[in-house]
């Protein structure tokens, strides 16, 4: 954690429109040595939206938190936190929360000192939800922070994520040790909070069954790129699930996006990219195959598993 | 609760829908609020509110200002004679289909619909 200046920034800066662009990236990219993290990462977030940032371990989530975070310097691109550059910005203290994966804290603290340095940092803190949360997630006030487990070292840094009510919380795999019920409390916690006062939300995870509903975008991460950035509702009516004799799976699929196939003797079980139109289901009934539904977590182990490079997939899906 | 078919702001719509046409929901009524809902059936607030928009915009709610939103006078009738008009789309061809492969000759599905209605106490 940073000591921001205290004299916040005003509330006045936020023009409130929620078509506002909260974080934009172009040509974001970013290597160390031979290795590429991250390769020109376009995008564009909007404000007061809850986005989800998905992709597998390694994908490059964690880089472009931290390069929209201003812990980190792109080698090309630019990036922009509320319009602004957010490497060592001064402008940007208090405004935006970043909830670490493994968040360290000073070896001295105690919870509840991290709780009173988390109040002087974000102007918008409000105590009496910082308190109530802690309750919920049953965290020992005075216990040191060093001794705490992993999973109160996680719900620490949930609940300064949401009492920070910060204009921008990122979060980075927050549930390190979690346990379902605590991030059942997490996730619930968090609807109320942009129910209650809204912000943008950016949740990188991978446990995408779990947060599907509570995201309003999606933008998915795979071997460095950008190979999906959309609606979580266009996602989900994105592709279908096609089971049936092979051959008629084939003739199904056939000129369209292919995610995933399995074949068990002769029955392939199929995710395309197309939608469960009036016309499709005519079309899979003459042929004799059945269509199903595919979740988001479908779509997105499709995406990122596929063996051709990803990279046409957001035109496809529309 | 919510499944994967369709977008989650059509579900929450036609989740409503369904309590307003059931009476769970009676003309006149309070909905519940979005945050409420958002709770509830666990999504986020921006998809609720979408979905009752829909509603909003086919006329079954309305929105009093500084109060919430109601279930519109006359909300039953028009939902009725939509879902009416998907009833043998959604349900009765499937059905068919399924009494095809399965042998089962015209009347004998109708009687078994006619069993099946008189079983669940003659619904309406």
């Amino acid at each position: 954690m940073s000591t921001g200046p205290s004299t916040g920034p005003s509330t006045g800066t936020r023009t409130g429109a929620s078509t506002d662009v909260a974080i934009a990236t172009s040509g974001l990219t970013r290597s160390y040595g031979a290795t590429t993290a991250l390769e020109g990462a376009t995008l564009a977030l909007e404000a007061g939206r809850v986005h989800g940032l998905l992709g597998r371990n390694g994908a490059g989530k964690t880089t472009l938190l931290r390069l929209l975070t201003g812990l980190d310097r792109p080698t090309a691109g630019t990036a922009r936190l509320l319009g602004e550059d957010p490497f060592e910005n001064p402008r940007l203290a208090g405004r935006f929360c970043f909830v670490k994966e493994s968040q360290v804290y000073p070896e001295s603290f105690r919870v509840h000192h991290v709780l009173r340095a988390a109040s002087l940092l974000f102007p918008r803190w409000d105590d009496d939800r910082a308190a109530e949360l802690v309750d919920r997630f049953a965290l020992p006030t005075r216990r040191p922070v060093k001794k705490l487990s992993r999973g109160m070292t996680s719900a620490l840094g949930v609940v300064v994520g949401l009492a920070a009510r910060a204009e921008v919380t990122l979060f980075d795999e927050p549930y390190l040790g979690l346990d379902a019920v605590a991030r059942q409390l997490f996730y619930d916690a968090l609807l109320e909070e942009v129910a209650l006062e809204p912000r943008t939300v950016v949740l990188s995870t991978h446990l995408i069954d779990e947060v599907d509903h509570l995201l309003e975008r999606v933008v998915v991460v795979d071997h460095g790129r950008v190979v999906l950035d959309a609606d979580a509702d266009e996602v989900r009516g994105s592709a279908v699930e096609v089971t049936g004799p092979s051959a008629a799976v084939d003739a199904f699929t056939g000129g369209r996006r292919l995610l995933r196939r399995e074949v068990l003797g002769g029955t392939a079980r199929a995710t395309v990219a197309t939608r469960a139109t009036r016309e499709e289901r005519a079309r899979a009934d003459r042929l004799g195959v059945d269509l199903a539904p595919v979740s988001l977590q479908q779509v997105v182990v499709g995406l990122t598993t596929a063996a051709e490079p990803a990279r046409p997939l957001q035109e496809v899906l529309r | 609760m919510l499944d994967d078919s369709r977008p989650i702001f059509v579900q929450v719509a036609e989740r409503i829908a369904g309590d307003v046409l059931d009476g769970t929901l009676p003309e006149g009524s309070q909905v519940p609020s979005t945050t409420e809902l958002s709770a509830f059936l666990r999504i986020n607030p921006a998809t609720v509110a979408k979905g009752m928009a829909e509603l909003v915009a086919t006329g079954v709610l309305h929105k009093r200002r500084g109060i919430g939103m109601f279930v519109s006078e006359g909300a039953r009738a028009r939902l009725q004679e939509q879902r009416r008009a998907a009833f043998v789309d959604e349900f009765v061809a499937p059905l068919v289909r399924e009494a095809g492969r399965l042998g089962l000759a015209p009347d004998e599905v109708a009687r078994l619909v006619v069993d099946a209605t008189r079983g669940a106490g003659a619904v309406r």
